[in-house]
């Protein structure tokens, strides 16, 4: 006689907690081939504006954090995932139907863009910053800073781990703390990576992760007046058009819909701010 | 304290006050050091964007005359002679030979064994300052107390002092013992200031008004000047005195500003107002038009007056004599025209 | 006679040789525009200056046409030198001129001669002189190896600082490789209009910058022309906002330069008269018609009645009048509709409890005048100490600690500039860290270099100006062969049903999602 599983019950990630949705609602999730896999915590407008003021309270403590520190706390999430690679494996298998290989190859391109990203969060500044030579008598330094809160709407399509890795990890490097709408008709692997997220070394607040209706969830993000940009990273076949419209009214920094989300410098810089500080410089 | 208080107690007094102790190395570092800081940069911009002022036509040609009114008429060289004294005089007296009109100069500035002989070429234009006469004549400035250096004892400084006031001088013009301000020694610099301005009282006659020159060419930061601006008043000086004219960087427009902010928040804090005298470097009209702005949007224009705002100066006079004969005259004069004292 | 009334001296107009019509500049060449002329007049007195032509929708559709035909025959094949020389040559042509761009500039924005003449022209140079340097060299510029130009930009100006934004937005953009069309401010066209001149001067191809003039349809018909590549714009956060709505879902690129609400934090150690001189040109400066003005002063409770005192002594010498006398501080009010949205919010200032104090100072009878302002008294929740007022007025609130310094200062929308003034270097920097704005002055106020990134957080804007940001605002990344777009076709059909609401054909959200795909 086998033995009976224990299947496990996703639910949001907000503040570093695990809370159901406040709406009650949940969507079955499927496998690829159809079969009931889970109930995906169905998230609301309020959920994501619990998660927005999750992510605010998370900004000072994250953006504030040294530079090595924050590459340590990313590349840490490598380590972790790599530790639990084999529970990655085999939700990508179930959920996309992917091989075994493929699945595999997923999981550590997932890793690598950790590795990659986290290896950028002492060294961004140096690249995107500036000493301006002005002619006076001057002290003229341009640096980047995190832009703030980030609304990401994730990859719906294509591999559902690196998707939701690409699209949160740039912005995580420079200090930003982000409210992530997942893979809709994927999103266990987002739910999963969230628990590895809460048992690694970022702080709760860093990461908010809402499982639901893109379409239903995204306009409360993007227009909400405390959200500082807009990854419509994922957001291909939503009305994003409106989302970005939406977006205008408080002129939050919006990326649009990428086809896949390649990683790059461009992308962590999307979401920080050149600040640039002038000091009188004098002997006298 | 209310301002009239203050003006009434005596210096030492009122820089217990002030200081809340005695004049000390500690009070005075402690005070020195809490007043608000210069940004270089910024006191600089402020003296450049001064200097922008345009002074045109009828303005330009009352500030001409004032600064002839405002110059101290300076020799102070080594190769100093009684017959260069007369010459300097004349040209005291008579600026502009070609013109009656033309206001004297405030004072003429010699070295102390040189008082004798301004004095007595000045003959009925000397008049030293009383409170009825506050303009009546122009004044003999001798520099004294070791002059420009100030490195001797302070028994021969005193002597100096007491040298020039006998023979007749109406001010003196000291310098600050730097190094020991540079070093920390304010006590010393205080107390100094106090025995030399003791030392300019005059028996029978009006004490003579005392001048600290700081030298701020050596004090080299801007938050040096403030701290000596306020130090030489504390102790007593009538004026503040940027330079000996014997080391660069003399006066600057940005350390006569400087002083200048020191002079208006003594007079907020005590209602007494005490004179600045820039000194050194200035030789074109141009240059003296923008001290002049300077005074009057720092201070005020009631500071435009010999008893507050000198000029030390020797060849400034001719280049401000060509500007006046210019204006009159409506053609560009030349260095023949003016005479050489 | 009193000194300090110091007698007239007007900067003379006899250099000015100004023509009593200008056309649209299209195609290196003036032309009638199709709309109404406008008359410029100089808000010292009210009086007109010359006839402005007004571009209609046709108008701009031929700038545009223009500037595409400039960028695709002829500026996109020059070599970057080759660019570089033009913008060299501007630049020296502007220094050659200086004197008459200056006297243009006091004479049509009521700015004050001294500052046309010392700030807005010789920077304005320099813009040209640092992007021409530029032109070059763009594989430094951080974008990655052979850039691309973006194509015709559209650039959209105020009327604050008129030759200067033009120079901000043209040179980097010609630096890049792109075409220009841009519009000038309604009330202050003059001096874009001896720039036109200048660029034929200059021999720069036909085309390549085009200027129309106009009102705000004008700009509106500029910015959602289906034909331009980059939209830069700055003004107002309110316009700012209809155009990042209106460029939403297309493949515009936007830099948007837009209001402030900047705090000047003077600690209790600050040097003191520099942190007056600071607070003074902070807000005074171009009679507060600034966006990254000064206009919120945090000062130290326990310095903040001395501050006042020595605040309100300077501000009895600021000389108000005559924009082209040479000791002129504080001009004219740009319009007659500045001035009054400037009473208005002094008004309920006012009525909200603030105290109101300006220095006795006799005002034109023509013209658009107000006078320097301070309000004491005022508290943060106050319309004065939250709405950008663009003019000569100043808020004063208070702070205790160095956490409640910034707590304020960051407590607007806006995130443009803030000052701050202290002896002390490390809290200087910590402060400037956890301030959320983009360009912070330390022991100084207003301060403006082409090397110098300038630009906004939040609702101030986004994009960079200045230096090497802002030339990047201006360059597309190589494109990448063999670059895989999943999504081109989903978003496109997305982008086409928003086509009508976002005033945006098919057409272009095709090539939007091109380029979201790389």
């Amino acid at each position: 006689m086998t033995r009976l599983t224990v299947p496990k019950t996703y639910k949001l990630y907000i503040g570093g907690k695990f809370p159901r949705s406040e709406s009650g609602r949940v969507y079955a999730v499927s496998s690829a081939a159809g079969d009931f896999l889970a109930n995906a915590a169905q998230g609301s407008r309020k959920d994501a504006r619990d998660a927005v003021v999750s992510a605010r309270a998370a900004l000072k403590g994250w953006s504030g954090a040294t530079a090595y520190n924050r590459g340590q706390v990313l590349y840490r999430i490598a380590e972790l995932l790599e530790g639990r690679r084999a529970q990655f494996v085999d939700e990508i298998m179930q959920a996309e139907g992917a091989s075994a290989a493929g699945a595999s190859a997923q999981v550590d391109d997932a890793i690598d863009a950790w590795v990659w990203y986290a290896g950028w969060a002492d060294k961004y500044v140096q690249v995107a910053g500036n000493a301006n030579p002005v002619s006076g008598p001057y002290f003229n330094l341009s640096v980047p800073e995190p832009t703030g809160v980030v609304a990401i709407v994730a990859p719906q399509t294509g591999g559902s781990l690196l998707g939701f890795v690409s699209a949160i990890a740039p912005a995580l490097v420079a200090g930003n703390t982000v409210v992530v709408i997942a893979h809709e008709t994927a999103p266990l692997t987002a739910i999963s990576l969230g628990e590895v997220l809460a048992t690694s070394d970022v702080p709760g607040g860093v990461v908010n992760i809402l499982t639901g209706s893109p379409a239903e969830i995204a306009p409360w993000l993007a227009s909400h007046g405390d959200v500082n940009a807009l990854d419509l990273l994922g957001a291909g076949a939503l009305d994003w058009v409106d989302l970005q419209i939406a977006a205008a009214d408080t002129l939050k920094r919006v990326l649009p819909p990428e086809a896949d989300a390649v990683p790059s410098l461009a992308r962590i810089l999307a979401f920080t701010e050149t600040k640039t500080v002038w000091h009188t410089k004098s002997l006298l | 304290m209310t301002s009239p208080a203050f003006a009434a107690l005596a210096t030492r007094e009122r820089t217990t006050t002030i200081l809340g102790g005695e004049a000390t190395d500690a009070n005075l570092r402690r005070y020195l050091h809490g007043i608000p800081g210069i940004d270089a940069v910024g006191l600089e911009q402020r003296a450049s964007g001064l200097g922008t002022r345009s002074i045109k036509t009828s303005s330009k040609r009352w500030a001409i005359d004032k600064i002839v009114s405002l110059i101290d008429l300076t020799t102070l060289e080594g190769a100093d002679t009684p017959g260069k004294v007369r010459s300097l005089v004349g040209k005291a007296v008579a600026p502009d030979p070609s013109s009656p009109d033309c206001p004297r100069v405030a004072a003429v500035c010699v070295y102390g064994d040189m008082v004798g002989a301004a004095v007595e070429a000045l003959g009925s234009a000397h008049s030293a300052r009383t409170p009825e006469t506050p303009d009546a004549g122009i004044r003999v400035a001798a520099v004294a107390t070791a002059f420009p250096s100030g490195r001797a004892s302070l028994a021969v400084k005193l002597a100096d002092v007491a040298d020039a006031v006998n023979a007749g001088a109406d001010e003196i013009d000291m310098v600050i013992d730097r190094g020991a301000f540079l070093s920390g020694r304010y006590g010393q610099v205080f107390d100094e200031i106090v025995a030399v301005k003791a030392a300019c009282a005059r028996e029978g006659g009006p004490d003579a008004h005392l001048k600290v020159i700081l030298e701020t060419g050596e004090l080299n930061t801007y938050d040096n000047v403030r701290r000596a601006s306020w130090l030489a008043i504390l102790a007593g000086g009538d004026f503040i005195k940027t330079s000996t004219g014997k080391v660069a960087p003399a006066a600057t427009l940005p350390v006569t500003l400087s002083m200048l902010e020191v002079v208006r928040d003594w007079h907020r804090l005590t209602g007494v107002r005490i004179g600045v005298k820039p000194a050194g470097g200035i030789r074109t009209s141009k240059d003296a038009i923008k001290y002049l702005v300077t005074v009057a949007e720092t201070v005020g224009e009631e500071w435009l007056t010999p008893q507050l705002f000198r000029f030390g100066a020797s060849g400034l006079l001719n280049d401000v004599l060509l500007q006046r004969q210019k204006m009159t005259t409506g053609h560009y004069s030349g260095p023949d025209y003016v005479t050489i004292d | 006679m009193k000194f300090l009334d110091y007698a007239p001296a007007p900067e003379s107009q006899a250099l000015l040789n100004l023509k009593p019509d200008y056309g649209l500049f299209i195609n290196g060449d003036f032309q009638l525009g199709n709309g109404t002329p406008f008359s410029t007049i100089s808000p010292a007195t009210e009086k007109q200056i010359a006839m402005i032509a007004s571009a209609t929708e046709a108008d701009v559709d031929t700038a545009v046409a223009a500037a595409r035909r400039a960028y695709d025959r002829t500026w996109s094949r020059l070599s970057g030198s080759d660019r570089g020389k033009y913008l060299f040559r501007i630049a020296r042509l502007m220094q050659e001129r200086a004197r008459e761009l200056a006297v243009a500039e006091s004479l049509d924005n009521g700015k004050p001669i001294t500052e046309s003449r010392d700030v807005d022209v010789p920077l304005a140079a320099a813009w040209f002189f640092y992007y021409a340097g530029w032109a070059d060299k763009l594989d430094y510029a951080g974008v990655g190896p052979n850039p691309a130009a973006l194509g015709v930009a559209a650039q959209v100006i105020p009327w604050n600082f008129p030759l200067l934004m033009l120079a901000w937005k043209i040179a980097p953009a010609l630096a890049a490789g792109n075409t220009v069309v841009l519009k000038p401010a309604e009330t202050t066209s003059l001096t874009a209009m001896l720039f036109a001149e200048i660029l034929q001067q200059a021999d720069l191809p036909n085309g390549v910058v085009n200027i129309i003039t106009g009102a705000g349809a004008t700009g509106q018909a500029l910015v959602n022309h289906p034909d331009v590549n980059k939209v830069a714009f700055t003004g107002s956060t309110a316009v700012g906002r209809m155009i990042a709505r209106s460029v939403a879902g297309t493949d515009k690129k936007l830099t948007l330069e837009l209001g402030g609400k900047g705090a000047n934090i003077v600690f209790d150690d600050a040097p003191i008269d520099q942190a007056i001189e600071g607070i003074i040109s902070g807000v005074f400066f171009n009679q507060g018609h600034v966006c990254c003005a000064g206009s919120r002063l945090l000062v130290q409770e326990s310095i903040h009645d001395e501050v006042i005192d020595r605040l309100k002594a300077r501000m009895n010498t600021l000389r108000v009048g005559d924009p082209l006398d040479k000791n002129t501080d504080v001009g004219a009010i740009n319009s007659a509709e500045q001035l009054q949205r400037i009473r208005e919010l002094s008004d309920i200032g006012v009525q909200e409890g603030a105290e109101r104090w300006s220095p006795d100072c006799v005002l034109p009878q023509e013209g658009f005048w107000f006078a320097p302002t301070i309000f004491t008294n005022v508290s943060t929740s106050h319309r004065i100490a939250r709405d950008e007022v663009f003019g000569p007025v100043l808020s004063v609130l208070t702070f205790r600690t160095p956490a409640e310094a910034i707590a304020k200062a960051n407590n607007t929308p806006y995130g443009l500039s803030a000052g701050i003034w202290s002896d002390k270097g490390s809290r200087i920097l910590a402060v400037a860290d956890k301030l959320r704005a983009g360009v912070i002055w330390a022991n100084t106020f207003n301060k403006f270099d082409p090397a110098s990134p300038f630009g906004g957080y939040q609702e101030s804007g986004y994009g960079r100006e200045g230096g090497r940001h802002g030339l990047a605002a201006y360059l597309a990344p190589a494109v990448r062969p063999g670059s895989r777009s999943k999504t081109a076709a989903v978003t496109t059909a997305a982008a086409a049903a928003k086509g009508d609401t976002a005033k945006v054909s098919a057409d272009k959200a095709a090539s939007a999602r091109k380029k979201a795909t790389k």
